[in-house]
């Protein structure tokens, strides 16, 4: 079958403005999103630039905007979302060259949060011990991979790129709620600033995105419940 | 061109490297330089787990686990190293877990295991639960805790930065060149120590579990500067692929009780190896599962096998097996339980495959997944660069880059993260300590002239040549010929192909004249590293006349201890491959024939 793809373009070095770019290609169904781009990449323009690594949805590279909705090109078939695409880079950072976007916002909110573990002083000779229940609790939030599918496709990151997103708060969710950690409350206190959790208005675009199936919008209301019955004064 | 000044330069941000990172950082100045962002390193793939005998479930040691790594080496691993491997594996395992890794655990709290190839109880022969699993992302879970732990000590980052040369003086390391993707800027690292931890490259074959980013760039830059590669010949082909597309299905499938069947429905795996069957090592499933496929047994007569891992066929294979829990009841597994342990594994079927592995068997096939060999360095981590293991100050290797070697001619599963984790760990260690005592050697002249000659020369080519359609020949002459089975002829075929792409590769041209994340340039500079270690591969695979681990040659089908139990050394010189020898390190163990 064929393909017809319509690509943002924009090389800041060169180009003034953003435009887009159409390319035609031959396509099983089966395909991913991604081997259209890499065949358009070998065969019809090297200058396309876009991230990748895995191939299949672990790496957190290539969150795009297909058809309007973040995806991973490499974890969509063209089964999935048909013959005719718009591919564009995500929203809310700034473009780079053509699908990259400036990762440094979205990884400066990720690291604001405490996103490690913090232990007790004293540590067992072997592993501290946790239930299987326990450690079910986060088990969801610890799928995470950092892609920006969420946060980029939240009309309140949108709206004000202080709001640390998604991500973020998932990545704090999987810490608050391990039994093993014990800076829970300092995490609170950052997420219930201006810019934390309640700029979520459960618009629920985060869930949709999420290509690891995270419950983004139930760990963010999970937070801001922690945040409500927790003592942080 | 900018300048930069740290004590240790770390190339890459996987487990290796960022293990380097933590250790590193206590003693010296140090920067990790990666090309991806750390998060996106190929360590986040890895599935199944991670190899300690912690004996939580049941009895194990430390012992069992350095004789299994020895057998499954086929005796080319160097023992003195993987008897330090696994006897710290325990102690690194609990101090992943201190650092918040989030393992599965078993009822009473300690961290969850399962079995995995290789495996085994050294007094019953049977496969023990040895691998330390976060579900079926543990290498995900080693990556992230290993990256938070990173910013919680404040280690530097030079993000999307790609490191394309070693800078040498006075025989000792110096530091590396490096290219700012965003920027098109090379950068110019001085260091005193400069660890590689850049991963695999099995993008050299057509069908393969590796990243696009599985370049074999280490290995390539430390060539060019007339460091030798050790053991090519021995690359990994995981037995289940995702026919056609080569993502994998971890091992772990097989460890919670599925089976390979071939065409005519039978688990083919009893009459190879009758004591483990399906959980034999890598090399032994990956050859039989060729083998049924030659003689027409693959499912319909094509490529590809059956792994099922539905509830009541394991069941019914676990009974024949009178295969028990740890506490002694039968084994006996639900939809639910296989669901819990292998969501990723099941998610990736139900995209890429539409198939529901409960109720429908996966196709798969060998996929080429990790390289054995590479940059060749001694237990402490340090490159050694002769016959006579002469060692290279302030160069160092760790990860999947380099070959210490614990993994011989075949490596165990689990025993990749382990080993990244414990050398990672050494390397970070030794090279902080390196640096505490040394100086910097001043910088060559004119530092970043080597590797622009090389981009200039990409971006010269005549353009009648299309890189793509080279990488496309070598990945399937590749995969044909040097992959699980291979002969003189076919070898020899691949070896003048490989040089007949070498040439064609000087006509190939970089279209992108631009600066800014320059994506293609780098493409195909990484190209040139796959069709440099596509020679040396080749190379080394023809000269070695006998089978052993993952080198099987129908026309050599025995090991030959007497004349090969050692080690290839290969050195690339004016584009000519030179091989050398040395000897394998043996503590106590005799090499025996292997049965599984
Ligand atoms: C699908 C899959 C599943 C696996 N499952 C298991 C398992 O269950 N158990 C097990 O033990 N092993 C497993 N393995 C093997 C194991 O995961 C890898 O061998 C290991 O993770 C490699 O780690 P590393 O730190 O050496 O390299 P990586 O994690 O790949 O890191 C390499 C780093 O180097 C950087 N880099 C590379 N080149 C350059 C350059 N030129 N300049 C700058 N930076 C560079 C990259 O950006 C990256 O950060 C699996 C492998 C695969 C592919
Ligand atoms: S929560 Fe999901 S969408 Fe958001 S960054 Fe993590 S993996 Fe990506
Ligand atoms: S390339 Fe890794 S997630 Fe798509």
């Amino acid at each position: 079958m064929q393909v017809k793809l319509t690509i943002f373009r924009y090389d800041p070095e060169n180009d003034k403005k953003p435009h887009f770019d159409k390319f035609t290609v031959e396509a099983e169904p089966t395909d991913r999103v991604l081997d259209l781009l890499e065949y358009i990449k070998d065969y019809k323009d090297g200058t396309l630039a876009y991230r990748r690594s895995c191939a299949h949805g672990v790496c957190g590279s290539d969150a795009m905007r297909i058809n309007g909705v973040n995806r991973l090109a490499c974890k969509v078939l063209v089964q999935d979302v048909g013959t005719t695409l718009k591919v564009e880079p995500i929203l809310g950072l700034p473009v780079q060259r053509d699908l990259i976007v400036d990762m440094e916002p979205f990884f400066d909110h990720y690291k604001s949060v405490i996103p490690y573990f913090v232990g007790s002083e004293e540590m067992p000779q072997k592993e501290q011990l946790q239930s299987p229940e326990d450690r079910e609790r986060f088990d969801d939030t610890t799928k995470c991979i950092l892609c920006g599918a969420c946060t980029t496709s939240c009309p309140s990151f949108w709206a004000n790129g202080n709001y640390v997103g998604p991500a973020a708060i998932v990545n704090a969710h999987r810490f608050i709620f391990d039994s093993r950690d014990q800076a829970v409350v300092e995490r609170l206190k950052i997420l219930n600033d201006q810019f934390g959790v309640y700029r979520c208005h459960t618009i629920f675009n985060c869930t949709d995105a999420c290509p690891r199936e995270i419950q983004v919008t139930q760990a963010v209301g999970e937070v801001k419940k922690a945040i409500a019955t927790a003592r942080l004064d | 061109m900018k300048h930069h000044q740290y004590e240790v330069v770390i190339v890459g941000g996987g487990g290796a490297g960022l293990m380097a990172a933590l250790y590193a950082s206590k003693g010296a100045s140090t920067a990790v330089i990666s090309k991806l962002y750390p998060t996106r390193s190929h360590t986040g793939a890895a599935q199944g787990g991670v190899g300690a005998a912690l004996g939580n479930a049941e009895e194990d040691n430390a012992e069992w686990h350095t004789y299994d790594t020895v057998k499954g080496s086929d005796y080319l691993g160097d023992q003195d190293s993987i008897e330090f491997m696994c006897k710290a594996a325990p102690e690194v395992v609990y101090e992943l877990e201190h650092m918040g890794l989030p393992f599965s655990r078993n009822e009473d709290g300690t961290i969850a295991q399962r079995p995995f190839g290789g495996h085994t109880n050294n007094n019953t022969g049977k496969p023990v639960t040895r691998a330390c699993y976060a579900a079926d992302r543990t290498g995900h879970m080693i990556l992230q805790t290993l990256y938070q732990q990173c910013i919680k000590n404040k280690v530097n980052f030079y993000d999307e930065y790609h490191v394309v040369d070693l800078l040498m003086s006075n025989g000792a390391a110096a530091g590396v060149v490096a290219l700012e993707l965003a920027t098109g800027e090379l950068h110019v690292f001085h260091a005193k120590a400069v660890i590689f931890a850049t991963g695999g490259h099995g993008r050299v074959w057509e069908i393969t579990s590796n990243a696009y980013a599985y370049t074999g760039d280490g290995v390539a830059i430390t060539l060019r500067r007339g460091i030798p590669a050790e053991d090519m010949e021995f690359f990994q082909f995981h037995p289940t692929g995702i026919y056609r597309m080569g993502i994998l299905i971890t091992e772990g499938v097989r460890g919670e009780g599925g089976v390979l069947l071939n065409g005519d429905g039978e688990r083919f795996m009893e009459r190879y190896a009758p004591t483990v069957k399906d959980l034999a090592s890598r090399d032994v499933v990956s050859r039989a599962m060729y083998l049924e496929m030659k003689a027409g047994r693959g499912i319909n007569g094509k490529r590809y096998l059956y792994l099922d891992v539905t509830p009541d066929l394991v069941n019914h294979y676990a009974t024949l097996d009178g295969r028990t829990r740890p506490d002694g009841r039968p084994y006996v597994t639900s939809a639910e339980e296989i669901l819990g342990k292998l969501p990723d594994i099941i998610d990736f079927c139900h995209t890429y495959l539409g198939v529901d592995p409960v109720t429908q068997p996966m196709p798969v096939q060998p996929t080429a997944h990790y390289a054995m060999g590479g940059i060749p360095t001694n237990m402490r981590t340090e490159v050694v660069i002769d016959a006579k293991n002469k060692v290279l100050p302030g160069v160092y290797a760790a990860g999947e880059v380099a070959c210490v070697s614990v993994h011989g001619a075949n490596r165990l599963g689990t025993n990749s993260l382990l080993d990244l984790v414990v050398f990672g760990r050494e390397a970070g260690v030794r090279a902080a300590e390196f640096a505490q005592g040394a100086d910097f050697q001043p910088l060559p002249e004119n530092p970043a002239d080597f590797v622009r000659a090389q981009f200039d020369a990409l971006r010269n080519g005549s353009g009648s040549e299309k890189a793509a359609d080279i990488a496309k020949e070598m990945k399937e002459i590749m995969f044909d010929h040097v992959g699980v089975f291979r002969v003189e002829e076919g070898m020899q075929q691949a070896v003048e192909k490989i040089r007949e792409l070498q040439e064609r590769f000087k006509n190939v041209r970089v279209a992108d004249e631009g600066k800014l994340y320059n994506t293609e340039l780098l493409n195909i500079w990484e190209l040139s590293n796959l069709l440099d270690l596509a020679e040396v591969t080749a190379v080394s695979a023809l000269a070695r006349k006998e089978s052993r681990g993952a080198h099987a040659r129908d026309d050599y089908p025995d090991r030959d201890d007497r004349k090969w139990l050692k080690h290839t050394l290969a050195w690339l010189e004016d584009g000519k491959v030179k091989l050398g020898y040395k000897p394998v390190v043996k503590t106590k163990y005799e090499p025996k024939k292997r049965v599984y």
